[in-house]
Formats: C-alpha cells, structure tokens, sequence
C-alpha cells in the first residue's frame, strides 16, 4: 500500500497539521456505521460458551478496526470538503464506549441505536434498524462502514443497509481518487487486482483495514467528551440519585455539547417484527472448532501439465470451482 | 496491543500518587478556563481525569504506533540531501500522529492553542514516548522552547511562536553548541548585529544542533562585540529559513531518528528575546534545566524498554532444562535492574513535581507583580524550592542517565550472543542510551552542578525530619540504615571541606552527590513502603546497597584515593 495516498494527505509529511486549500467542493456529510466487538486477539479459555457460542462478557470490548478505518475515510472527506461527519452504532447501552471514542477521533455527532427489540439480530435485521436510523438522521453524501466487523466476518450489514437505502454501494474501498459535487471516484480491492469506479453520491461504501491508518485520538476531544453520555447513561445516572431529573440533565449535556442522542424503536417508527431476534431469520445451528493442518509440501513442475494438475487437485478438494 | 502507560504499574503507582493539587490549582487560575475551553478541567479531580486520559492515548500511541516503528527509524535514520533534512519514514509519521493527538503543545497555554498540562505529567509522557523510540523524544521534548518564549517573549513573539509549536507545524531547536564552545558555553562566538532600525541578525556556526532543521530555532548568540564571557550573549528566536544552511548531519551512534545538524548562520533575522546579555545566565539555564529533566526523562524510558526485553528473553530462553530467569545469577542482574528503574522513577518525579512547583511559583510572582500585589511570601518559598530543584535536576541526570548505561548493558548481556545482533531490539538501546549521559551537560557537568547544593547540604532539614520519625517493623533497619548513611555523608563532607584543597573537592564531589542521592531516594522508597507492600522489596535492596556504595564511597575520600591527582603528569606519561 502507498504510504500517504489520500487527497492531500501527502502534505502531512511534511508535518503540516493544517493547510490551506481552495474550497472548490461543497460540503460533504457522512455517516458512518461503528460496531463495538469482542476483542478477538486477546482470547483467554473462557470465553466460548458450552453451547458454542461467544461469551462477551469475558472478552474486552473494542473498536471494530475497520470501523475506525471507516471512520478515518469520512473524516478526510470532512478535513478537505467540509461537512459533517456522524457515527452511529446499533447495540447495548455500553456500546457508547465507540460512541466516545468516535468522538475523540473527531465525529460531530454520534448516535446511539438501542433497544431491547434489537437484541439477537442478525445482518437483515441490523441493516433494516441501521438504514432506519440512516433514514431519520438524512442528509448525508455518504455512509461508510468497516468491511466486517471480527465478532461475525459476514461482510453483510454494509451491503444490505445500502440495499435498503437504495442507494449505490462499493465495498472493499481501498482508496478515494477523486470526489466531485455530486460524484466520487473510488479504487476498489477485487481478487487480483483492483477496479476503479465512479459512482453518483449518496454512497455507500465499505473499506479495507489497510486502506487508510486511522488518527489517534486527540487530547483535547477526549478530554472534551470524556463526559458524553447517551440518554441510557444518564438515566443510569439519575436512578442511582434521587437529586437528578432526567430531563434536566438531558438539558445540561445537550447544552454542553456531551449528549449522545439515542434512538429507540419508538424513535424510529419502525417495524418490531422486522427487529432482533424476531427479524433474523439466521439460526446458529452449531459451531464448531475447526484446527486448520498442514501437510507435506508438494513440488509442482513449471510446466503447463504440472499446472494442469494442480487445478484438478484443487476442483477435487473443492477449492476451486 | 501492548498501551505503555497502563501496561506499566509502576508508572501507574507514580500517577497515582502524584500531589499536583497546588501545581494544577495555580496553573489553571481556580478553573477559570474551563469556560472558555470545552477542554479545561472544572477542578482538581476533572484535571487528573484529563491527565489519565491524556496519558491512556499516549500509551496506545507509543505501545502500538510508534514502538513498532523503531526498529526502521534507526536503521533509515535522518538523511541530508541537498541541504534538507529528511526525518525516516517513522518518524515522520510519529510527528504527525503526535500532532493530530494535540501533544505538540502540551506545556504551552490554551490560548496559544496549547493543552496548559503540569510539567510532571508532560514529563510522564515523554518517559513514555522514549520508551518507544528515544530518538522522537528529542523532537517532542524541544517543544519546551515554547515554553522558554512563553516566559520571556513578548506577548506579541508568543502569539506568533507559539500555536504553531501546538500545532506541530513548527518544531523547535535550541542552538547552544559550537565548535569551540560545548560544555563550556561562555564561549559562543556566533555574532548577532543590528541594522540601523535596530532589526538583528545571526551570523556564525552552530555544532550538534539537535533537530537544527527545525522551523523554529532558538540561537544563543553573542550580541555584545567585544566581549568574552557568557554575560556578552542573549537569546535570540529565528526561522530555519534559506539563510540557515544545513552543512552536515552527524553520522551518530544511536537515536538515528534525531537530526544532529551543522548549521551555518547566513546574516539570518533574527528576534531578541527578553533582554539583552541574559542569554546564558538566565534563558539558556532555564531551558536547559528543563532540557535535562527531559532527557533524564528520556533515559528513564529507554530503561524501561530494555528492562522489558531482558526480562521478556530471560523468560523465554531456556538453557541448561530451564529458562534463564531461573537462574539466580541472571534473576539478581533482573532484579538490580528493576530496583534501579524504580528508585530512578522515584527520584525522577520528585524533582518533576518540585520543578512544577518552582515554575507555577514563577509565573504566580509574575502574575501578582503586573497587579502590584506583595510577593514578598512567594518569593521566600520560591528561593528554597529553586534551591532544591536546582540539586535535584543534575542529580536526576546524572543518576537516570549512567543507570540507563547500565541497564542497558545487562539487558543485552542476559540476551547473551543474541544481544549483540542487529535484529533484536535491545543493542538499539544500549547505542540510544550511550548519548543521555553526555548531551545536555554531561555526567562530570551534571556533578559540578550538583556540588554546590550537597556541599551546602541543601536537603539536610529534611533528613532531620526523616531521621525523627518512626517507621513500622521491617523499617526500622533500613532507617538506620539511612542514619548511618547520613553519618558518612557528613563525615566525609566534613573531611573534603576540611581538606581545603579544589582539585580533591572536584573529584570527591562525585563520590559525595551520590551519597546525597542515596539519602533522597532512600526516604522516597521508605515513603513508598508505607503505601504499598511490595516496594519493601524496592526500598530494602535499594538502602542496603546504598550502604555498602556509601562505605565505599567515604573510604575513597578519607583513605585520600584521590590524592595522587597532583601525580597525574607522571602516571600518565
């Protein structure tokens, strides 16, 4: 991957932080759609269930890293267009912790998407609640998302959200060569190479890992929204103290700039039967460990036949065709 | 995804136990701030919050972005092309995140775009920092020439200088070296002229200017023709503009990724800051105390660092049907190794804390002076604080700086054959650390500077305190082991100033500094004991081996081990 590639990135080498350029473009929103995941990398014995499936509370609760990267994308966008750039998560109150930390990273705004209707969802009812939210919040040019997140590698809740927005997608973005007023021009990862689209805004893409290196948090974001919270927080924080009216403190962190607005189902108007584990049509029949070997390696001569016979080896293992 | 400040306890213990209440409450003016800035603590409690937080992304940073790196920096290093300095492909990225992180401008005030952090927390960051890659300390810790402006520019020279150090767009150099004038700074000849409207402008050589191809340099300068003595010079702020050519960079031992540069002067404009003919005698000191604690700094994280990579092999290599842990030998060398980086961090943030003081003290006089407010109790504590950060700075050097040596050494030595080789990580930080002991004043400077203060014995009230207390059980020995340090000390203090004779002085002043030393951080780690269990183990070995120096250490200067320095001409034919 080229090191420095996007738009005027390249002027960060030069150690500049800010630099001037002429406005041409107007303004572009983004919305971007983050996932708090168990931390994979980090697994300890416990953390598989005896029915196979994933214990979360053992496993420390991350970023998902190509969300950050999602992030970093629309971020750009918004250091040399202008705009506005939204994170919205769908998931359990604790999910405001990527909330936060979307804030540091710098998004304007960041929603919290919850509700005890949405638990269990699979992608068809993640993306039909996600495009919702999409829908509520408008006004965007483009969504960006991670290619997938590490809790389920199914690559599916970018594309079925686009599906149902119906707008255009382009998944596995590698860079943005180009945007216009109303269009963008995209490189885009295919096996053995890449394509380039031009594609109409609205958008939605999906990007690689190493597409773009995600920006530290900066000190004076984090110490700003620090103390952001979603509405369940503060009712959290109002139910433990008699002193607190919830609506006054939704008052005092609106005007402080540290609300993270939350949508419920009732926010969105949506339909329940569509939501959670009624809308997932997904059943996990089972999971099972699967310990990948090795074997010998195997010497195939350069030659058309030795070739040859390595695509009949791969058809008959059933990786090839 | 190793975070270096919340992987490292002892660090964490140090945060935890920091007292910054009068520190931070001067600094931010009651809170006033946080009005103003969405960022500003609203009291002392949010303040710490800001600063764990703060330190949180500083430790993913350097444990993540930046440590991976260091390997391809010092192999790259800073190259010369042309008479432009290109950092390594690492540490232009590192400068960059450090920058979009907010933490170029961490001492500086908010509203020349800084984060207004105490001077003990930024210099929590850079021992983090240089645990990652010592050679970008050197870069992130010049920012402090920001701070040299903040105190003694103009309103006007901090609004032009200053935000854009906090941006990161400008990085600054302190250009103090020449070629004939380097411990000896007295003897800087680079010429600064007037024109007829009074503009000035910088002619002359400067050597080993650490990251000289700065945007931002701040040039100690002779301003006074005629004269010879370091009450000629003052102290100038330049751009590294087209006049400023770069002649070479040095070809160095270790931290690769720090520019050392040759530069030459060319009639540069250049600004006067404060006054003139204060240039040594009061800014370049300033700087340079606080340069010091930086690079002690510096050292403490390399330490660290290699620390982590003996204990780290010995765990893993096995030798003999066991790992090298195992062996009592090498767990000794790993538990010297780990006493000393604690006693070292110990000794580090007391004197940071005890120069955040005297710098917040410094600006309140100033503040309470332009209102024509008495100053007359600031000014008593400000004297007998000074006096005590001025000790405890070149002892603080001296003793991070050769332990960094040392620590080094051992860590590669436990790697045994492997450590010697260029793909593991620790021989980088035997070369890194060989430079903290000799730039900014060297190890024998370091001594000279401690002297005074140990002879006057500067701390010696408070030992009286300490020597009156109780301690709980187990302590009890190792405080009077600390007495009978103290009778050493005062012993052999008593014999080199009765001696009356300035070479013998000079050559004991080491042996006596260290002793002083061994009393300050041996009532440190007592302190600690008291709050946490474990440091026992810290605080035991630490005294016990103090003892033993400090017996050493007499028996030198009363048995006259230095008295053959008259002879020198002759042993040394």
């Amino acid at each position: 991957m080229p090191e420095l590639h996007f738009l005027h990135s390249h002027l960060w080498a030069k150690g500049y932080r800010q630099y001037s350029y002429r406005r041409r473009l107007s303004m572009h929103n983004s919305i971007v759609l983050v996932k708090q995941v168990p931390d994979t990398t980090n697994i300890s014995g416990q953390v598989m269930k005896e029915d196979g499936t994933v214990n979360r509370a053992k496993l420390p609760a991350i970023f998902n890293f190509e969300d950050k990267v999602a992030l970093e994308f629309a971020l750009r966008i918004k250091d040399e267009c202008g705009g506005k750039v939204t994170a919205v998560t769908m998931g359990p109150p604790r999910a405001s912790d990527v909330l936060r930390e979307c804030l540091y990273m710098g998004a304007d705004e960041a929603y919290l998407i919850t509700d005890r209707k949405f638990a269990g969802a699979d992608t068809l009812a993640t993306s039909y609640v996600l495009s919702e939210a999409i829908k509520k919040i408008g006004d965007y040019d483009f969504v960006f998302a991670g290619r997938q997140a590490i809790d389920g590698d199914t690559a599916q809740v970018g594309p079925q959200t686009a599906e149902k927005l119906d707008i255009p997608q382009i998944t596995y973005a590698e860079e943005i060569l180009q945007i216009k007023d109303n269009s963008v021009r995209v490189r885009r990862k295919i096996d053995g190479g890449y394509e380039i689209l031009e594609c109409k805004l609205p958008v939605l893409m999906t990007v690689l890992k190493d597409a773009a290196e995600p920006r530290p948090f900066g000190a004076k974001r984090v110490m700003a929204y620090k103390g952001a919270k979603s509405l369940l927080e503060l009712e959290k924080m109002a139910e433990g103290n008699s002193l607190l009216y919830i609506d006054k403190l939704v008052y005092e962190y609106k005007s402080r700039s540290l609300f993270i607005p939350t949508l419920t189902a009732d926010d969105l108007h949506i339909d329940v039967a569509r939501c959670g584990i009624k809308g997932s049509p997904t059943k996990v029949y089972a999971i099972e460990s699967v310990v990948l070997g090795g074997s010998e390696p195997v010497k195939i001569d350069n030659t058309r036949a030795g070739m040859l016979s390595l695509i009949d080896t791969l058809m008959e293992d059933r990786i090839l065709g | 995804m190793p975070n270096y400040f919340l992987d490292n306890p002892d660090v964490l213990f140090h945060f935890n136990n920091l007292d910054l209440k009068e520190v931070v409450a001067l600094a931010e003016d009651n809170y006033a701030q946080a009005k103003e800035f969405n960022y500003a603590p609203v009291n002392y409690e949010d303040a710490m919050e800001n600063y764990r937080k703060v330190l949180e992304v500083t430790g993913d940073l350097a444990g993540n972005y930046i440590a991976p790196r260091a390997a391809g920096v010092d192999d790259e290093g800073a190259t010369l092309t042309d008479g432009h300095v290109s950092y390594a492909r690492g540490t232009r990225k590192n400068v960059q995140e450090l920058s979009q992180a907010d933490l170029m401008g961490l001492i500086l005030p908010r509203k020349y775009g800084g984060l207004n952090f105490p001077f003990t927390i930024y210099m929590m960051i850079t021992e983090t920092l240089g645990r990652a890659d010592a050679s970008l300390m050197n870069i992130y810790g010049l920012q402090d020439i920001g701070d040299t402006i903040r105190k003694f520019g103009t309103e006007e020279q901090r609004q032009e200088f200053l935000p854009r150090i906090s941006t990161g767009e400008h990085t600054g150099a302190m250009a103090l070296t020449e070629p004939d004038a380097g411990s000896d700074l007295q003897a800087v000849k680079l010429q600064a002229h007037q024109n007829e409207e009074g503009k000035w402008f910088l002619r002359g050589v400067k050597r080993f200017i650490t990251n000289g191809n700065a945007q931002l340099l701040l040039v100690l300068a002779r301003s006074e023709q005629g004269t010879k003595d370091g009450r000629g010079l003052s102290l100038f702020a330049c751009y590294g503009d087209s006049t400023v050519k770069i002649r070479r960079i040095e070809n160095k031992l270790g931290i690769h990724g720090s520019p050392t540069c040759e530069l030459q002067f060319n009639d540069t404009p250049a600004q006067l800051i404060g006054s003139r003919k204060f240039g040594l005698i009061k800014y370049a000191m300033d700087l340079m105390h606080r340069a010091r604690m930086g690079v002690a700094a510096q050292a403490l994280g390399i330490s660290q660092a290699a620390y982590q990579e003996a204990l780290k092999y010995a765990r893993e290599r096995r030798q003999f049907g066991k790992a090298i842990c195992d062996i009592p030998m090498v767990a000794n060398m790993l538990i010297d190794m780990r006493v000393m980086l604690e006693s070292n961090r110990s000794l580090f943030y007391s004197g940071a804390t005890c120069v955040d003081k005297k710098e917040k003290l410094e600006d309140l006089i100033e503040k309470r002076k332009a209102r024509d407010e008495s100053v007359s109790e600031e000014i008593a504590r400000l004297k007998q604080i000074t006096k005590i950060a001025n000790l405890l700075t070149p002892i603080i050097k001296y003793v991070l700086s050769e332990s960094a040596n040392k620590i080094t050494y051992d860590a590669l030595q436990i790697h045994g054959g492997t450590g010697y080789m260029r793909e593991f990580h620790v021989e980088q930080l035997a070369r890194d650390a060989r430079i903290t002991n000799i730039y900014e004043g060297t190890s024998q400077l370091q001594i000279v500077a401690a002297s005074g203060g140990v002879m006057n014995d500067v701390l010696g009230d408070r030992f009286d305190e300490k020597e009156r207390r109780e301690y709980k059980g187990g302590l009890t020995k190792l405080a009077d082991h600390l007495k009978e340090i103290r009778q050493l000390f005062l012993a052999s203090l008593k014999y080199v100033t009765e001696k009356k004779d300035n070479s013998f002085q000079e050559v004991a002043a080491k042996e006596l500094v260290e002793m002083y030393s061994y009393l300050h951080v041996g009532y440190l780690l007592m302190e600690e004991a008291e709050v946490d269990p474990r440091k026992i183990f810290i605080a035991n070995r630490y005294i016990v081996t103090a003892l033993a120096n400090a017996r050493k250490n007499t028996e030198a200067i009363k048995s006259e081990l230095f008295a053959d320095l008259m002879h020198a001409e002759k042993i040394l034919q």
